[in-house]
């Protein structure tokens, strides 16, 4: 199964080998990884998505725990949660197509970041399915480049992970 | 006044209570070791390879209750003790590596014998770290030991660029570190303490199984305490060795792919088994699968939640400090009245003497070649039991483990994880040091004592009373044992042909060697070499080239599958 494990860790040079390097040593996969400060510079936020069965995940949180740098760790898929991810999407907008991209744009609520008079560069946030659905929707040719996050997230309500 | 960041990492092992630094020079550390030579306080034994530096500190912490030191310069220094980080790492060894690093402005640029050390040691390490400014040192120093040698313990790697050792800073040594980032449980959760002794007063075939972290956490006392309370059944695995003593009635020997009849059998078909201190390895429980065909409740107490349902899914966890957990449960017995029922325990009991009735040690006695169990019998008796037994990897290990009776902990050192061949000789090293008027023993073959023999050198420096025990079979014995078992007696490689001469080879490192070809010869030649007191003696046992290492669980097979004499 899916989840998204959030960590609180030492803004030290090196912990994120430390961390990739735990699931390449022991083989757990990672769907993605997302890393930078907090408001409090010495404390790094990251999150992984990741997947396997429970005794994995389990073993996953408890290895993260050992890590030295590691402060926190929680499996957001426990409970309530958002999560987001950030997509810039390069695509072609030539003659009628222009106007249909912007519309298509305007439906995910995505923003035109960039313009010249033959492409549009867009900017688009929503949960992975989310992007990916907006890729599904425009014409696959019209792609022309892609970068995205990596997912993000965050307990819901009074669901807070800090020190 | 300000020192030198060289004089910040002698004086931080001065602090610390170092004993020995086990190391070798090169360039990065040239400071360092300026430094070191102008003290005395910290005594530095010069290895002759630096993986011989690492397992040599290992020896002197697993046969102490200290953090082991070594220093090893940038590079090459470097690589050759990742075998030995490993070692430790895997088998749960405090220690501290010092490791010199190129100079800051020339690491990322390919320096003369740089490596990227804090990436390669990474993997194998509790944690490591470079460090960047010498206003840091003291207290990178004072953590790798806090780090080192707290919860789980572990090696730590502290990597010094040459120019932080030239830079100065005033010299404060912390007095107490705290990481909010690295807080070890100590305490178990007393309501699962309660809830196991429920399990264990319900049990009807109780057993208990207790590992190195009995050892490493200094809870033998608390265990046999516990085990003789309760009038329990007792294995120990290859790390635990020494901690249930194993003269006593109540311990049924090592467990495991080489375990005794008994030991294997009543694990697999106990109904409450108490683990403490183990972590269910490949080597003890076999077939993960094959050993769930039978129920039982499991308690599990460790102090790394990691090792907890990792392999087994456990039923009561108690994550703690093994020593203070045991405490607990031992003050929660004594104050109650609550103990195991009594008739199912003798039924239980009566079944295991059953399967220890098996004697499934036995091996040929009136042999006209050295049996190898035998060496290891005799030298159990002409040691009176009360030596420290360092061991390389493969068959003599095995035998040292079912054949030598270890009584107390720390006394049984090998390389149970990693299984690193080379380890025997340079850990009896730290091991003699540390206990400079003990019977020291090393138990080793004479395929893994070349993997380290230069280290032969430096015990003739130090002048190191190590006995050596090779038991001599001309083969890689257990690769051997593996190939006739499995792979029809097709014997790939295994055999050693050109051979040194060890008697030889012994006395030109400035030692005594001796050749034993007869059974007969055995005893006179370990009560010689016991007796020559301040001298190394290289014992090169002839022994019987076919022996194999029995029981034995073949890989992926359940434990009661065994393969016995």
């Amino acid at each position: 199964m899916r989840h998204i494990v959030s960590v609180l860790l030492e803004n030290e040079a090196g912990a994120l080998s430390r961390v990739s390097g735990l699931f390449s040593a022991r083989g757990y996969n990672i769907e993605s990884l997302t890393v930078a400060p907090t408001e409090d510079p010495t404390l790094s936020r990251m999150t992984i998505v990741t997947s396997g069965s429970d005794e994995v995940i389990e073993q996953i949180t408890k290895q993260l725990n050992k890590l030295v740098d590691v402060v926190k760790v929680v499996d957001l898929s426990d409970g309530e949660h958002i999560e987001r991810e950030l997509m810039l999407v390069k695509v072609r907008a030539i003659g009628k197509d222009r106007e249909e991209m912007k519309r298509m744009a305007d439906i995910f609520r995505g923003r035109i970041i960039d313009v010249t008079d033959k492409d549009y560069t867009i900017e688009l946030t929503g949960t992975g399915s989310k992007l990916d659905a907006f890729l599904k929707a425009i014409d696959r040719a019209a792609i022309l480049e892609t970068v995205r996050t990596g997912a993000s997230g965050i307990g819901r309500g009074d669901r807070v992970l800090r020190v | 006044m300000q020192v030198t960041g060289a004089e910040v990492v002698v004086r931080c092992l001065q602090e610390e209570g170092v004993e020995y630094v086990f190391g070798y020079p090169g360039g990065a550390v040239l400071f360092l070791y300026d430094e070191l030579f102008k003290q005395n306080k910290v005594k530095h034994v010069l290895v002759r390879h630096e993986q011989g530096a690492i397992h040599a500190a290992d020896g002197y912490a697993r046969s102490t209750e200290k953090v082991g030191v070594a220093l090893v310069t940038s590079g090459p220094g470097v690589t050759n003790a990742v075998t030995g980080i490993a070692t430790a790492y895997m088998d749960s060894i405090p220690l501290v590596v010092i490791t010199g690093q190129v100079p800051t402005q020339a690491i990322g640029q390919d320096a003369f014998q740089e490596s990227d050390t804090v990436g390669i040691t990474r993997p194998c390490v509790k944690h490591n770290f470079l460090v960047k400014d010498v206003k840091d040192l003291a207290m990178t120093i004072k953590k790798a030991f806090y780090i080192a040698s707290t919860g789980r313990p572990g090696p730590v790697v502290v990597d010094i660029p040459k120019d932080i050792t030239t830079h100065k800073t005033e010299f404060d040594y912390p007095e107490k570190v705290t990481m909010r980032s690295y807080n070890p449980v100590t305490r178990g959760h007393s309501g699962q303490i309660k809830k196991a002794i429920q399990m264990l007063m319900g049990a009807k075939r109780p057993m208990v199984y207790s590992g190195g972290g009995v050892i490493l956490g200094g809870a033998s006392r608390e265990l046999t305490k516990l085990v003789r309370l309760l009038g329990l059944p007792c294995t120990n695995t290859l790390m635990g060795l020494g901690g249930y003593p194993a003269t006593d009635r109540q311990f049924l020997g090592m467990l495991g792919m080489h375990g005794t009849y008994e030991a294997n059998m009543a694990m697999q078909h106990c109904d409450v088994l108490l683990a403490i201190g183990a972590r269910f390895d490949d080597r003890v429980i076999g077939n993960p699968k094959h050993f769930f065909q039978e129920e039982r409740t499991i308690i599990h107490i460790d102090i790394d939640p990691s090792s907890i349902s990792k392999r087994v899914k456990v039923d009561v966890p108690i994550v703690g400090n093994v020593r203070e957990v045991l405490d607990d449960l031992l003050k929660q017995l004594e104050s109650s009245k609550v103990r195991p029922d009594s008739e199912a325990l003798k039924t239980w009991w009566t079944q295991i003497e059953l399967w220890r009735g098996r004697d499934c040690l036995k091996y040929d006695r009136s042999s006209p070649i050295i049996k190898p169990q035998y060496v290891i019998q005799k030298l159990y008796e002409v040691t009176g039991g009360n030596a420290y037994v360092t061991s390389d990897v493969g068959q003599h290990q095995m035998w040292a483990a079912q054949f030598y009776k270890f009584d107390q902990p720390r006394h049984w050192i090998n390389s149970g994880g990693l299984g690193t061949m080379g380890f025997g000789l340079p850990a009896a090293m730290g091991v003699q040091l540390a206990h400079p008027e003990a019977q020291v023993a090393c138990v080793t073959g004479e395929a893994s004592i070349q993997m380290c023999i230069q280290e032969l050198s430096t015990c003739k420096q130090y002048r190191l009373p190590i006995k050596v025990v090779n038991l001599n079979n001309k083969y890689m014995g257990m690769v051997r044992q593996w190939q006739e078992f499995f792979h029809g007696n097709r014997y790939a490689e295994s055999y050693m042909d050109a051979l040194p001469d060890f008697v030889k080879l012994a006395e030109s490192y400035g030692h005594v060697g001796m050749r034993i070809d007869k059974p007969e010869d055995v005893e006179p030649a370990l009560m010689e070499a016991f007796a020559r007191k301040d001298d190394l003696v290289f014992m090169d046992f002839t022994t019987d080239q076919t022996e194999n290492v029995f029981p034995m669980v073949p890989g992926g097979k359940g434990l009661s599958e065994m393969i016995l004499v």
